[in-house]
This record gives C-alpha cells, sequence and structure tokens, in this order.
C-alpha cells in the first residue's frame, strides 16, 4: 500500500440525530427520547451493507476524523486510521462516529436540559451500563437504515461495547474488532476509577452533581481525575522516556510548585480537560467501565456468552499496556476459541501503553487494513448481488 | 494460495468439516487450503508479525502466541486434530510440546527434517555440522535446537505409549521412494507423523 494513497476525509460537519423510541436502560428508568450527535464518512451503498461503526473510549466523542474548517489544526481523534486508502477506509466503507448517550460534546447526557423540569439534568441523569449504549447504538441504525454493520470497531472502553454489540445483537453485526480492551474490569482497574470518582465527588465545587446551577465546574477534582486516568494510559518506559526524571529548574526549590517534567504534563493534561470535559460524564463513564462484564448474566463463563455471537472477530492487545494489559484479550481470545468463534489476535508490539491503539503504528495498522480489507470485499459483494 | 509441497501428504489425515489447531501456521497456506478444500475449521498459532498479517489477509483465524508458552490456553481434546510442521526441533521442550498437543488434540500430526539422513551423517563424519537443503541453516544462525532422527523420534513415542497411527517418510522431492521404505531412517529427509495419546483403560469414554 502506498502512503501517499492515504487521505484525509477532509471538511466534515457532525450531525444532530433525534431518536423517539424509548430507551429502557438497564437501571430500570426510560428515557423518552433522546438526541446523539453523529458524524459520518464515505458513502452508504445501495445494499445499506458498508456501514462501519466506531465506539468511542472514555473521553472520545463523534468527531473521530477530518477538521471541522480548512485552517482547523486538530484533526479528529482517530483521524490516522479513518480515511481514503487509510485501514478504515472510506472509499470503501460509510462510517459513523458518535458521541454516546450520557456523553457531554452534545449527545443527551448529564449537561443537557431535562425537559421535565428546564434545568440540566447534572446528577439526576440515570447511570448508563454498555448494554444501554449498544440499545441507543441500534436506534441510531435503525434511523439511518442499516439493518447489519459490516463492521463495528472500537478501543478500550469502545472495545467493550463491540463485544456487547456482538452478544447483544448477534445478526446486526459482521465483524467485531475488539482493541485493547478487557472481558470485565480489574479491582485494580475499578480503583483507579474509584479515586477519580472521589476526586471529584469531594471537590467543593462540585455541589452534589449540581454544579452548573451555581456557575461553576469542579475543575480541581476533574482535573485530578485526569491525572489519575493518564497515568494509566501510559507505560513506565514511555514516561521515563518523555519524561525522566528532569527538573525543570536547575537546583529543587523545596515547595509543592511544578518542579518536575512529568508534573508539567500531568497539570496541563487535566487543565485541558477540564475545559472539555463534564464532571458527571466522567462519573457516569467510569461507572459503565465498572459495570461492564458480560459473563455476569452467564455464570461467569465469557464463552457461554460468546456462543451467542455470529460475527467474526479481531482482538488487538498492545504489549506495553498496563491497563487493559494483553493478558486481558487473551482471556476473550480464549473464551471466542472455546466457543467455537471466528477470532483472530494479534499482539502489537508497542512502547506508550494503553494509548498506543491511538498511534500509527505500522504492524497495528496493517492488521487492521488487512482485516477490513476483506470484510469490504464482503460487504461490497453484498451490494452487488443486490444491485444485481 | 498454492501449497507447499511438503504439506501435501497431511492433507490426506485431516477429516473433511473437522477442527484444527495449526501451530506455527505460518502465512496461514494449509489452513486456508483447507478450509476451502475441505471445509475444515479452525486457528494457527504464530509468533511473527509479517505472517500474522498475512494470516489476517487470507481470511485465516490466527493467534499471535509463543508455542513454547503451552497450550494451557486450549480445552483438552477440544480439536479433531493439532498440526504441527517444521517447528518441533525450534522448541525449548519437544517432549513436552506433543504432549501437549495430543492433550488439546484428538490427534496430533507432527513432522520434523530428519536428522538421520546420510547427507547429515556424510556432515558430520567430515567432522563439520551438517548445513542441507532441508537444514539449510549454519550452526551458529540455526533456529533448531532439538534436532533428532525418525530413530529417536519413534523411541520417544514408546517411551511415552503415543500411538503411532500413521507416518510418511519422504525423500528430498517429498515422495516415498524404495530406498524410504527400506532404510527410512538413512534416506528420509521428511518425517511426518499421526499421533493419538494412550487410551487410558479402565475408564469408560
Amino acid at each position: 500500500m502506498n502512503p501517499g494513497a492515504e487521505g484525509s476525509v477532509g471538511i466534515v460537519a457532525a450531525q444532530r440525530v433525534f431518536i423517539d423510541t424509548p430507551l429502557r436502560l438497564d437501571c430500570g428508568r426510560t428515557l423518552p427520547c433522546h438526541e446523539l450527535m453523529i458524524e459520518t464518512y464515505g458513502t452508504l451503498n445501495a445494499a445499506r451493507s458498508n456501514a462501519v461503526l466506531i465506539c468511542h473510549a472514555l473521553s472520545g466523542d463523534h468527531h473521530a476524523a477530518g477538521v471541522y474548517a480548512a485552517d482547523d489544526r486538530k484533526p479528529g481523534w482517530w483521524d490516522n486510521c479513518i480515511g481514503p486508502g487509510k485501514p478504515i477506509d472510506t472509499d470503501r466503507f460509510f462510517v459513523v462516529a458518535l458521541n454516546n448517550l450520557g456523553g457531554c460534546r452534545g449527545s443527551t447526557g448529564p449537561n443537557s436540559i431535562d425537559p421535565a423540569t428546564g434545568k440540566a439534568y447534572g446528577p439526576d441523569f440515570p447511570l448508563l451500563t454498555v448494554r444501554d449504549w449498544v440499545r441507543s447504538q441500534a436506534m441510531l441504525a435503525d434511523t439511518l437504515g442499516v439493518a447489519c454493520w459490516a463492521a463495528v470497531i472500537g478501543g478500550s472502553l469502545g472495545g467493550m461495547q463491540v463485544m456487547q454489540w456482538a452478544i447483544d445483537l448477534p445478526e446486526r453485526i459482521a465483524h467485531a474488532i475488539v482493541i485493547a480492551a478487557a472481558p470485565q474490569l480489574s479491582a485494580q482497574n475499578i480503583a483507579f476509577n474509584e479515586i477519580a470518582r472521589q476526586a471529584i465527588l469531594s471537590d467543593p465545587e462540585f455541589h452534589g452533581g449540581h454544579f452548573y446551577d451555581h456557575g461553576v465546574v469542579p475543575s480541581r477534582g476533574l482535573m485530578l481525575a485526569r491525572m489519575i486516568g493518564h497515568i494509566t494510559y501510559l507505560s513506565d518506559a514511555a514516561m521515563r522516556a518523555k519524561f525522566g526524571n528532569e527538573l525543570k529548574i536547575a537546583v529543587p526549590s523545596f515547595n509543592f510548585d511544578i518542579e518536575f517534567e512529568v508534573e508539567s504534563y500531568l497539570r496541563y493534561q487535566g487543565q485541558a480537560f477540564v475545559d472539555r470535559f463534564d464532571a458527571n460524564t466522567y462519573l457516569l463513564m467510569t461507572k459503565a467501565l465498572d459495570y461492564f462484564d458480560p459473563a455476569r448474566e452467564f455464570g461467569d463463563r465469557l464463552d457461554l456468552a460468546f456462543e451467542r455471537t455470529r460475527a467474526r472477530f479481531l482482538v488487538v492487545a498492545f504489549s506495553s499496556d498496563w491497563r487493559f494489559s494483553p493478558a486481558r484479550s487473551r482471556e476473550i481470545v480464549k473464551a471466542l476459541v472455546d466457543a467455537g468463534r471466528d477470532v483472530s489476535y494479534a499482539l502489537i508490539d508497542s512502547q506508550l501503553g494503553h494509548d498506543d491503539f491511538l498511534m500509527p503504528i505500522p504492524q497495528y495498522h496493517d492488521v487492521l487494513r488487512h482485516y477490513l480489507a476483506r470484510a469490504g470485499d464482503e460487504a461490497n459483494a453484498a451490494s452487488t448481488g443486490a444491485t444485481a | 494460495m498454492k501449497l507447499r509441497a511438503d504439506l501435501e501428504p497431511i492433507v490426506d489425515w485431516i477429516k473433511p468439516g473437522s477442527r484444527i489447531l495449526d501451530l506455527g501456521c505460518g502465512n496461514g497456506m494449509l489452513l486456508a487450503h483447507l478450509r476451502d478444500t475441505r471445509g475444515v475449521r479452525g486457528y494457527g498459532l504464530e509468533i511473527d508479525p509479517q505472517n500474522v498479517a498475512e494470516c489476517v489477509a487470507a481470511g485465516v483465524n490466527v493467534i499471535q502466541a509463543d508455542i513454547d508458552d503451552g497450550l494451557h490456553d486450549f480445552g483438552t481434546a477440544s480439536f479433531d486434530h493439532v498440526v504441527m510442521t517444521q517447528a518441533l526441533q525450534a522448541l525449548q521442550r519437544p517432549d513436552e510440546a506433543i504432549a501437549e498437543i495430543l492433550r488439546v488434540g484428538k490427534t496430533g500430526i507432527v513432522t520434523f527434517p530428519n536428522f538421520g539422513h546420510w547427507r547429515v551423517r556424510m556432515a558430520l563424519l567430515r567432522g563439520r555440522m551438517p548445513v542441507t537443503p532441508a537444514l539449510p541453516s549454519r550452526w551458529f544462525d540455526t533456529p533448531n535446537i532439538h534436532l533428532c532422527t525418525v530413530g529417536d523420534f519413534e523411541a520417544l513415542c514408546a517411551q511415552r505409549r503415543w500411538k503411532i497411527l500413521d507416518r510418511r517418510l519422504l525423500n528430498r522431492a517429498h515422495r516415498s521412494g524404495p530406498a524410504n521404505r527400506i532404510a527410512p531412517n538413512l534416506f528420509s529427509e521428511l518425517a511426518m507423523y499421526l499421533l493419538e495419546a494412550p487410551r487410558i483403560t479402565g475408564f469408560a469414554t
């Protein structure tokens, strides 16, 4: 493949999709209607068989590729992988990215106005599960006229949505691409999430989640939460390579100002996050992660959960990822093999850590490209058959 | 994808529609061939990233893993056949690997280059490590750390009570000529075995 053939999807615009089908949630509550922000790239074929759904991770959104203006310096979060000639090839696929329900980038979520009260939902917004997201995404597929996704793709929390899709709606997903994910969270994973939540909940400006009413944001708590998260996204080696234990100043100043490079980095990342993310959404997202465990309703037998699936799977893990380590991906692979499902597994030699799933590592993109080339052939064969 | 010549005899041993595990599956050509011609379903284990990418491109199920790490992710008797071609001699513990193959597979298919071949013996008589068509690496860059002869292999099978259901002892052209039948350990370059674990008597199966 000639890298020069890879291009950008160019200037894109987000769309607001209104879903008026009532959505019954795992917590027992029902949302009578909701809105999802989406972006789409590429063209849906006549048979509507070439649609690909991108599921985002903890802090992602619907802006996965392209730019909003010609002078926009920051493209979508997975722009290196989505576009003409890229592994998720928009010349072949109709790619749909959304901001999940409960998000804070325009989809219905805690910072939306509750029609019942005329005020922001805040902490009254229901807590969600990965299953709820799949239900909501299925309603989006109905709206778009997509009966079956050619592929559903996601990394981290996105990969969990992919697994849930394959289990809950086996007839609606042909290929499941699960990247840097885990079959459920470990106690250590939940512990990190809990510290992040406590940081937010204990911020005096959180106001029990009603901070919108006070015209403030719990910036210290949200910043701390993001700083903790960031540590888990990077490998020890990557942090060492990037920051060492370099002092920013010539001699220690013996106080708590920023003295080390890594402190500066974490504070910058934390501060940048406060400007673009909602504290209630962060709480909700981490709870959805913690609740994820598709084996739970199958007597803790993940293989029994996967026996329902019909999709072919590609599972990808990264050698330096300790948040969702390769061993967790092997648990997914083992359960799929035990269930007799089609699965391939690639272990990508990587340096950065969990965040490597967003990086254009050649070995990683080669596997995705090869896998999706076949999925694209199938999708387009279906289209030829339908239009002939 | 054209099947490599040394893989052809294996195909006859594989039941149509069966479930197989191919250890060290390379670019997946055996699995692709068996899928397309015999409706066989299965998985390959492969350590090399380039080969993994080629398997994915061929639509073959491949799991990136090191055979030396064991087969503990795979259940007992969970496959009809477990195949390992030309990898035995590169493993840390070939005996443990075969035991695992015969645990996971109802039958095991194992192939290896025969270190008893006359070319090998000639080289050793000259006082040099052999470099032959079947063993092209030199002593310092070879991946092969546990080479054996047909005689060694069958002695191990007898000792562990692995049942040899069938074997193919092939010359350089991957055929079985008269010489291979008269003196297999001297004239065979490639040895292929169809094995079965010892049946445990006294238990209903």
